[in-house]
């Protein structure tokens, strides 16, 4: 359902990075390794139409995001992605729950309640639905950052470190429930890495 | 919803924010609901007066005493002076003035009943005056001083309620007017005769009826050269009279004559440099509200670039962002003028119950003007101007550059 052809990103005159071709079914979970600085940060972020691609083609569901205009992107993103970053950046004025609203409301769906009773029950976060983002540990704030990336049940999950900020005991938790969101939505699942504690739980690697 | 709650957020910078714009939009308020009802019972107590005469002395104080009633007269003039101008070809109508002598502080005023046509004022119980010594209460005067028809009452001599009381002569109460919204609500009028009778020690020429009555005053005879009244005040005939009659009166008399119009113009010009320093500083504050307002945006823009990033990554398009933010300014700012709408009438309100001179002034906080929805827009509009640096700021954010977190 994603598929990549001819890729490469050009940062300025000196430095470029291409990308292998690759292709990756729906419902797949797959981890992009490297160093710091070896392009899995862009290569996530142009998957995610985030930043425009220059040269090549990036396919996602049969649209090819290289053709798509400026306000396309948002409503693609909107639809069909869900983020996940190293850092929660959860909105710190908004409680959870209003921080669950704003994905559906922001990507033009409807506001539904009980599915985000339904993904905080997944992610055992019941009872933090009315609290606010300062009073959540690290581990459940990533947890609530999941759970919004999880809300639209987005055909692609796009992560981008997820662990590597949180202790073992956290990363663990946060990893299973990453994937456990991933299949309970039949999402395809991409976590760019360099934590190697991941290597395990994920089979599909792929090395930039 | 999202707007609320940044601002929530940051309650005392939103607070401060919507405070500053607040009384800046408050000052003008005042200033405006007090400026326009001055300029309102200004024009309605001054209309139909084309012209005042009396005794020379300062032109302004002969206008603020003889027809908004606050200053002291300027001196008395003869009757048969008075006469002379009154039958002169150019006068159309000409009402004797005669003031001095007051009860608990309103002033009696002797006067004939064109006086009370003039403001159009009508009667609400009782008669106008008839007799000497009869009154009649402007709707003021029978509200707050206690009188009712049929009470009698002494007067006292000047314009304040511890002068000499002129014992012998009591006033009569004959009737009691309806409210005009003029400065006639404030008064008690009498005839010129009831005045000249309380100030005079013996008494014995009344019941003799004139030979050739005074065209002003019936009851005297014509170029009485004794009796004095404070002033007349003159319609004119015709727009000729503009020019001719204050130029004929100041050089062939020993009169005085003062046009309402341009007294007042020349007021409110001195007033005026008072009027303008509020305003400049009113000005001043709204303008640092509006910087503050921005620098605000601008400094949370910083902090919120991650919030803008992610909203975009869950599908929020540039211009969404960009209307949240226009929104949250103005949000502010109509925030802000609304409560400084409310400040500035609570401001005046509070002033009208403090000060009473105010409310005989007629000054009231019951009235609003268009111009204030005027200040809403154009906060509406600053709201706009602030926010829309910011804006496009975060039109601009390079969501890839904050989301890659160098």
């Amino acid at each position: 359902m994603i598929s990549i052809e001819g890729l490469f990103y050009q940062y300025n005159d000196q430095r470029k990075i291409s990308f292998p071709d690759f292709s990756i079914p729906q419902g797949a979970h797959w981890l992009l390794l490297g160093q710091s600085g070896s392009g899995k940060t862009t290569l996530l972020h142009l998957l995610g139409g985030l930043l425009k691609s220059q040269n090549g083609r990036i396919k996602v569901n049969d649209v090819d995001l290289t053709q798509l205009s400026e306000s396309g992107f948002d409503r693609f993103r909107g639809k069909h992605y869900g983020f996940i970053f190293q850092k929660n950046h959860l909105i710190s004025a908004l409680s959870v729950k209003n921080n669950l609203l704003m994905a559906p409301f922001l990507a033009g769906l409807k506001q539904d309640e009980s599915r985000i009773s339904e993904v905080l029950g997944q992610l055992d976060l019941s009872d933090k639905k009315n609290s606010k983002i300062k009073e959540l540990s690290h581990g459940q704030a990533q947890r609530v950052a999941i759970a919004r990336a999880v809300l639209n049940k987005p055909a692609v999950i796009l992560a981008d470190e997820p662990t590597s900020a949180l202790d073992d005991n956290n990363c663990d938790r946060v990893i299973e429930l990453l994937l456990q969101a991933s299949r309970h939505n039949n999402a395809t699942l991409i976590v760019a890495t360099h934590d190697q504690r991941l290597k395990s739980k994920i089979k599909n690697q792929l090395y930039l | 919803m999202l707007i609320w709650n940044y601002l929530k957020a940051k309650p005392l910078n939103t607070v401060l924010n919507i405070f500053l714009l607040a009384l800046g939009i408050a000052v003008i308020t005042v200033l405006l609901l007090f400026n326009n009802q001055l300029q309102e019972k200004i024009a309605t107590n001054a209309k139909g007066i084309d012209l005042v005469v009396g005794a020379k002395g300062s032109p302004l104080q002969l206008i603020l005493c003889n027809i908004f009633h606050i200053d002291f007269p300027t001196g008395n003039i003869k009757v048969s002076e008075a006469e002379r101008i009154a039958k002169n070809r150019l006068v159309k109508h000409a009402i004797p003035m005669a003031l001095g002598d007051s009860y608990n502080g309103y002033r009696i005023v002797g006067t004939n009943h064109d006086y009370i046509d003039l403001y159009k004022v009508t009667i609400a119980s009782g008669e106008l005056w008839s007799k000497t010594l009869d009154v009649t209460l402007g709707s003021t005067v029978a509200r707050l001083s206690g009188l009712a028809i049929g009470d009698t009452f002494v007067s006292a001599h000047g314009l304040t309620s511890d002068g000499h009381a002129h014992e012998e002569n009591k006033y009569h109460v004959t009737g009691i007017l309806n409210s005009s919204e003029t400065v006639i609500d404030n008064l008690i009028l009498t005839n010129v005769e009831s005045i000249w009778r309380v100030h005079e020690e013996l008494h014995d020429s009344i019941n003799k009826p004139p030979l050739h009555p005074s065209s002003i005053i019936p009851s005297i005879e014509k170029g009485d050269s004794v009796k004095e009244i404070t002033s007349i005040l003159i319609q004119y005939r015709n727009p000729l009279a503009v020019i001719q009659l204050p130029r004929f009166i100041n050089s062939n008399s020993n009169l005085q004559a003062a046009s309402p119009a341009f007294e007042t113009a020349r007021l409110f010009s001195i007033l005026g440099i008072g009027v303008e320093v509020m305003r400049g500083f009113a000005y001043v504050l709204i303008t640092i509200s509006g910087l503050s307002i921005f620098i605000a945006l601008y400094n949370s823009l910083k902090e919120r670039q991650y919030d803008l990033a992610i909203m975009r990554s869950m599908g929020a398009s540039r211009g969404i962002l960009f209307v949240s933010i226009i929104l949250e300014g103005s949000f502010l700012t109509i925030i802000g003028s609304i409560v400084g709408l409310v400040i500035g009438h609570g401001v005046l309100w509070l002033f009208t119950i403090l000060v009473v001179e105010s409310q005989k002034a007629g000054v009231t906080a019951n009235v609003f003007y268009t111009t204030e929805v005027y200040i809403v827009a154009g906060s509406f509009i600053l709201g706009i101007l602030c926010s829309v640096i910011p804006a496009v700021q975060a039109y601009r954010t390079d969501i890839h550059k904050v989301l890659a977190g160098n």
